[in-house]
């Protein structure tokens, strides 16, 4: 039941998130992105983690794609020109190599059971699947954030202040606009 | 339950189209979207690894990524609006003023 779950959320996940970066419009990628943040929280719920699926349909395809989609719509971008896939092509090129190198680099590297030793993985945490059963989800993440984590809450308080502040003064209005294209 | 291999595969293959994203394509935006993707898959790797060890730690740094990822995407848009205010384009390739 999992392996299916997985099969088909993970790959509706990885067909959307390609066609986010193989889309000539960027209006088609932010929809495209939207879907991929909704099946990855259902990929969260698949591995358990129900308060951050929740949090990231909210936050991720509610928030930060909304405004995504405000900045495309406010800006009334073209789409990219006809030659966009055949236009420096050397430069793609090394950019799909790095990319074919890396990605089974990384794939191999964080996978592979080199990394981890046997007494590691499967080690009783505090958070086995039988307390999983009698304390919810979102009961234990509190429970931990608002004792261990109790500083980063604080200081990530500060840091949505300050990008509040630098988003206001960024885009504000200023006289004397000149005109786009000028 | 599955292997661990698997969801971190998948989210390695997600991150890779996150670089491709930002290395090929010349739009702002789809290179700022393409830097979520990868923000993403890292929180996938976390969350996999929260399940596998047993533990919740994971699951509390998912939630400082997003919301770092948050106030960061509200930011680059500003900048973003910014360039195209003042170039009137938002591919990369036209703003070159910085180059050598």
């Amino acid at each position: 039941m999992e392996l299916f779950l997985f099969i088909v959320i993970g790959g509706i996940t990885l067909i959307s998130s390609f066609f986010v970066v193989f889309q000539r419009s960027p209006l088609y990628s932010a929809l495209f992105l939207i879907l991929t943040f909704l099946s990855m929280a259902g990929l969260y719920l698949v591995l358990g983690a129900e308060f951050v699926a929740l949090i990231q349909v909210i936050v991720y395809a509610g928030a930060v794609m909304v405004l995504f989609l405000f900045v495309i719509m406010l800006l009334n971008l073209d789409n990219e020109k006809r030659e966009w896939l055949t236009k420096q092509t050397k430069q793609k090129f090394v950019g799909i190599v790095i990319v074919a190198a890396m990605v089974p680099l990384i794939g191999l590297g964080i996978s592979t059971s080199l990394l981890y030793s046997k007494s590691q993985l499967g080690a009783q945490g505090t958070y086995s699947p039988q307390m999983a059963q009698q304390v919810s989800n979102t009961a234990s993440v509190a429970s931990l954030l608002f004792t261990d984590y109790i500083l980063p809450f604080e200081i990530t308080s500060v840091l949505l202040l300050v990008a509040m502040v630098g988003v206001v003064y960024l885009a504000r209005r200023m006289k004397k606009q000149s005109l786009p294209g000028k | 339950m599955l292997p661990m291999s698997y969801y971190l595969v998948l989210s390695a293959l997600i991150f890779g189209l996150g670089v491709l994203g930002v290395l090929i394509r010349r739009n702002a935006l789809v290179i700022f979207m393409s830097i979520e993707l990868m923000l993403n898959a890292v929180n996938l790797t976390f969350i996999t690894l929260s399940r596998y060890l047993e533990t919740l730690h994971g699951q509390i740094y998912v939630f400082f990524v997003m919301t770092v990822a948050a106030a960061e995407v509200a930011v680059g848009l500003a900048i973003i609006m910014l360039l195209y205010r003042n170039w009137g384009t938002a591919n990369i390739d036209d703003i070159n003023l910085m180059k050598w």
